[in-house]
């Protein structure tokens, strides 16, 4: 026990350590530290595209985010709880990460394992994001969380961090 | 005669005022390019109180709002360092400014700060934005976030804002360095091609 809590430990080191230390990276990644079997989609922007177009009668409730990213970590759980609450009316929540590639296996995985995350969980790796953030939302300046709802004749970006009820709101006001 | 003269010149200093104010408080939605930012006078990681008006010889500055906590800030850590070796002697220093709520993210306090600058060994300032009045007036919303601008006689223009380059993630397999090449369309007396985009980045801890 007293061994796997050292390793732990260790693990930890390095995985500070290498959000520090670029050049270390490579050394890193070839040394996996956790292998899961959880099957992670993964697109560029163009294989993305679709997500925010679907055009049959759901809304759809994107969220990007990130595990690092601290406001998108405490408003998750609204999401998740979203994504139950309302799977019978017809909405779905969709989770895009925008962690580093270099950490999926590190921490995305991880970390949707870990929460049992219900939602779909997508990672968007496409480093050009000026010529694609745009095309998510007009007003979106690249700040998360960011989050688009969307149903066939409706769409709404906000870039801000929501509580429960202001999620609640906003999707209520998509389904009347 | 000479009263109508004093009367109207007055009047041309009133509205030339007034046109400037104007200017000065359409900042709700923070600085577009060829707006006049505002300069500032904040805590550098050296104790001292730094003002842009401080840089005699500069012809103008490549404002980075960064902070320790936000691995999109840390991966750009080395290329900003790059950016003020290669453009403060040029005329446009780095000046990086930490926008966070420390209380937040006490990861970004002024000690932090201290100590991730003399790790990495930055050359440039590395100021405190205090009380968090100086982020909203540029517009800045994310991490990190270039405001490059020009002295001019108005005061410093904005002439650019928005990301460092086109990969955060790997500086040697980046196309577009959207920073050099505006300061060095600036250098050379050219228009910028591209004045504004956009990158992902973490949001400012309010």
């Amino acid at each position: 026990m007293y061994v796997r809590l050292l390793s732990v430990f260790f693990i930890f080191l390095l995985s500070c350590k290498d959000e520090i230390k670029k050049d270390e990276l490579s050394v890193i990644d070839n040394n996996k530290v956790t292998e899961s079997n959880y099957d992670l989609e993964v697109y560029d922007f163009k294989g993305f595209e679709k997500f925010l177009n679907q055009s049959d009668d759901k809304v759809y409730v994107v969220n990007f985010w990130a595990t690092w990213c601290a406001p998108c970590i405490k408003e998750l759980p609204y999401f998740e709880a979203l994504n139950e609450s309302y799977s019978n009316k017809n909405v779905e929540v969709l989770l895009v990460s925008l962690d580093f590639p270099k950490n999926y296996e590190k921490k995305l995985v991880p970390y949707i394992e870990k929460e049992h995350l219900k939602s779909k969980v997508i990672a968007l790796n496409d480093p050009d994001a000026n010529s694609w953030i745009q095309k998510v939302n007009e007003d979106w300046s690249g700040a998360i969380p960011a989050t688009l709802i969307y149903s066939k004749n409706k769409r709404q970006f906000y870039e801000k961090s929501f509580s429960y009820d202001e999620l609640k709101t906003e999707v209520e006001q998509f389904l009347n | 005669m000479k009263k109508t003269i004093k009367i109207v010149s007055a009047l041309v200093l009133v509205l030339a005022v007034s046109a400037f104010t104007l200017n000065k408080t359409d900042v709700d939605g923070g600085y577009k390019v060829g707006d006049i930012a505002t300069d500032f006078k904040l805590k550098n990681i050296d104790g001292s109180m730094v003002s842009l008006a401080d840089f005699n010889k500069a012809k103008g500055f490549i404002v980075v709002f960064t902070c320790n906590t936000c691995p999109y800030a840390v991966a750009y850590e080395d290329r900003v360092e790059a950016l003020n070796k290669k453009y403060a002697d040029q005329g446009y220093p780095v000046i990086a400014i930490m926008p966070n709520n420390t209380k937040v993210k006490p990861g970004d306090n002024f000690e932090a700060m201290q100590a991730r600058a003399k790790a990495k060994g930055f050359t440039f300032p590395y100021l405190m934005d205090e009380g968090q009045k100086i982020y909203p007036q540029y517009g800045a919303t994310k991490t990190p976030h270039v405001y490059i601008l020009q002295r001019t006689k108005k005061g410093n223009e904005v002439m650019y804002i928005g990301a460092i380059d086109d990969n955060y993630q790997d500086a040697s397999a980046v196309n577009k360095k959207y920073v050099e090449n505006a300061v060095n369309a600036l250098i050379s007396g050219k228009d910028i091609e591209e004045k504004e985009t956009r990158a992902i980045g973490c949001s400012i801890k309010v």
